[in-house]
């Protein structure tokens, strides 16, 4: 198991690089989120919650199809069926627990692809709470569905207009309203980001994802370590979740994929650990897009949760120890593979999910590997981009 | 930085001497007016041209602003005057560039205001000792906390003779803030309320509130309230509890809407004072 010291470093990644006006809300939660996490009342609803209204575990399905295909055993976990349809339901139904029991009635966020926002508006149904969501204009064009979804559930969602109007900016734009709303408010980060505590709270809240494919894959082959896991890294949650409870067996390789963009060398990408270099950003101190003049980059890439210019800073303290390998996948590969998915196994993933997926075709499997590929969401987000890139609609 | 121990404290010394205008400013007036600016905003090359008039209109000390591209304790009109003075062409190296001969004319103490970002990627150490020689009294980095200053960097600081300017809200707990009080060399930088910089209209009684309590904790360090500061009966509020105020967005507002900086700047500062 990996985790932060006192301070919230890993190795010399994260901390809290944070302005005095965030740090009596930072002290108290860090005072106080472990102690939460492992009271018994909180372990009883988050359990509760999981199973009967997240629908856990997700299901570990074997791909034949795909095995086939690439020689391999492979294995997909279904974090696309969670309710909501990905992955950052198990993010949100925690931190929304220790909220409340913080105290705290207003719930801010930030989202890229929508999926944390909608996963936040509603917990925030779910608990009676106010939600307020800031999302890029850009990404309000194109994850259309999810901002529906989240002003159905009750939440508001508010345009971040600056930089190239993404996740980034969105993150600036919660953080300024957090900075405003010292007392009332509890800012539930969508990914491994931010400042510590974020990164290992997040994680622990999805390392559920490694316990049940341990469970999962000791039920199915009778031994709990497969020999690879791959999962695309945005802010690298569902990765640090899919790693978590593996990084202590050696043996078992652990894959990152990376949003390339147009390409690691077009200027257009979100390859923050093939294309950054440390520095600090909402928080933390990671690998980073920047310039020479320390300024950040905008990133770019086809998946909106994935369209960060950061990562969280455990994948770059796991990148440098050598434990994790990350790759940048590119958008026509990432779709590519989203086709490839979509038509041999009747599974639509995520734009995000795909770049997992597009990493099959990149490593050279022994027939008797055990490879679990996590599918971070369902793609119904993204229906629109496919259907503009693989021609579906009828002229 | 591995010094040996009389040298370090002969340079120390010396220092005190020539780098100390923040606590001589403080020792000998009341009521300071600050204003903050964004470097290479409104044109790259009127950094320069703003300080002076700013000097020649009479302010006690500056605090000028370098640009980043995420600048989060940041409202709106800094945000954009950022982003302006990026295009522009600003960048640390173009801001010592400007200010290489500014201590041949500007006799003010002057602070710097930026995120720990680029001033990293230049090199912290490079960047604090650009800063002495540059004639630079104190930095203002609000994504540096406290701690991490402690133990990373006050040694660099003290050692190149920089003051560290801190920063207290309305939150910031009593026994945090007689710390940062402690801690401090020049002033504490009083957060008007928990909001991020931008220009608002009056003091509210829960901020006067603030400030009393502030004031009644009767801290060594002298204080200076930003944030929201705007116009003369919000500068002449804060004074009564505090030894000055500094003010932001509502000059930089100005400043982008400026058809002629030395006038104009001039009339601002006499709307104030
Ligand atoms: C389906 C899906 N997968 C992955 C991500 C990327 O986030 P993370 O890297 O934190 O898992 C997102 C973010 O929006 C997402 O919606």
């Amino acid at each position: 198991m990996f985790q932060p010291d006192e301070k919230g470093f890993y190795g010399q990644y994260g901390g809290a690089y944070i302005p005095e006006m965030l740090i009596p809300n930072i002290e108290e939660l860090k005072s106080c989120y472990l102690k939460i996490m492992e009271s018994e009342s909180f372990l009883s609803e988050y359990k509760k919650l999981f199973t009967d209204f997240a629908g856990r575990p997700s299901p570990l399905f074997k791909a034949e199809r795909l095995s086939a295909k690439y020689g391999a055993n492979i294995w997909l976990k279904r974090e696309d069926l969670n309710h909501t349809g990905s992955h950052k339901l198990n993010n949100t139904i925690g931190q929304i627990l220790i909220a409340r029991e913080m105290g705290r009635t207003r719930i801010i966020a930030e989202t890229g692809a929508g999926q944390h926002g909608v996963a936040t508006a509603t917990v925030c149904a779910l608990m009676n709470m106010q939600c307020v969501v800031y999302m890029g204009e850009t990404d309000i064009e194109r994850q259309a569905p999810n901002v529906a979804r989240m002003r159905m559930l009750g939440a508001e969602v508010r345009p971040a207009l600056s930089g190239n109007r993404t996740l980034k900016d969105a993150t600036n734009e919660a953080l300024r309203d957090w900075i405003a709303n010292p007392t009332d408010t509890f800012y539930i980060i969508g990914s491994v980001v931010g400042p510590h505590p974020y990164p290992d709270m997040v994680a622990r809240l999805q390392a559920i994802i490694s316990a049940e494919m341990k469970q999962q894959l000791k039920e199915k082959c009778g031994s709990e370590l497969p020999d690879y896991v791959i999962a695309c890294v945005g802010g690298g949650s569902n990765a640090a979740g899919s790693f978590y409870h593996f990084i202590d067996d050696a043996s078992v390789k652990l894959i990152g994929a990376e949003a390339a963009g147009l390409g690691l060398d077009s200027g257009e990408t979100a390859a923050s650990i093939a294309r950054g270099e440390p520095g600090v950003i909402h928080g933390s101190l990671t690998y980073l897009m920047q310039d020479d003049d320390g300024q950040i980059i905008e990133p770019y890439s086809i998946s909106a949760g994935l369209d960060y210019p950061g990562v969280g800073p455990l994948h770059s303290y796991l990148m440098e120890s050598g434990r994790a390998t990350y790759l940048p996948v590119t958008d026509k590969e990432a779709l590519e593979a989203a086709l490839e998915l979509t038509r041999m196994e009747g599974i639509i993933p995520a734009l995000e999910s795909a770049h997992a997926l597009a990493i099959l075709s990149k490593l050279n499997f022994k027939k008797s590997d055990r490879v679990v590929v996590t599918v971070s969401g369902r793609g119904d987000k993204d229906m629109k981009c496919y259907m503009d890139y693989f021609k579906l609609t009828d002229k | 930085m591995i010094m040996n121990n009389n040298i370090n404290n002969a340079l120390k010394g010396q220092k005190q001497i020539t780098m100390n205008r923040l606590n001589k400013l403080f020792q000998e007036k009341k009521d300071l007016l600050s204003i903050y600016f964004t470097a290479g905003y409104p044109q790259l090359n009127d950094t320069m041209t703003v300080l002076t008039a700013l000097q020649d209109a009479g302010i006690d000390f500056v605090e000028i602003g370098l640009p980043f591209s995420d600048p989060l304790a940041d409202g709106p009109v800094i945000q954009q005057s950022s982003n302006l003075a990026l295009k522009n062409g600003m960048s640390l190296n173009r801001i010592f560039e400007q200010l290489g001969d500014m201590r041949k004319t500007i006799t003010m103490p002057v602070t710097f205001m930026g995120y720990i970002n680029p001033v990293l990627k230049f090199g912290i150490e490079k960047f604090v000792k650009l800063c002495a020689k540059t004639g630079i009294d104190g930095l203002i980095i609000p994504d540096l906390p406290f701690e991490i200053y402690i133990e990373k960097y006050k040694e660099l600081f003290d050692d190149n003779g920089i003051s560290n300017i801190f920063l207290i809200t309305p939150q910031t707990p009593e026994e945090r803030v007689r710390m940062l009080d402690e801690n401090s060399s020049s002033f504490l930088y009083m957060v008007s309320s928990a909001a991020v910089t931008g220009a608002k209209k009056g003091i509210s009684e829960v901020q006067t509130d603030y400030f009393r309590r502030i004031k009644d904790m009767k801290l060594k360090t002298p204080k200076v309230v930003g944030f929201g500061i705007s116009d003369r009966e919000s500068y002449q509020r804060v004074c009564n509890y505090s030894e000055g105020a500094i003010i932001g967005s509502a000059f930089v507002k100005m400043l982008g809407q400026s058809q002629n900086l030395k006038s104009d700047i001039k009339e601002f500062i006499a709307t104030i004072k």
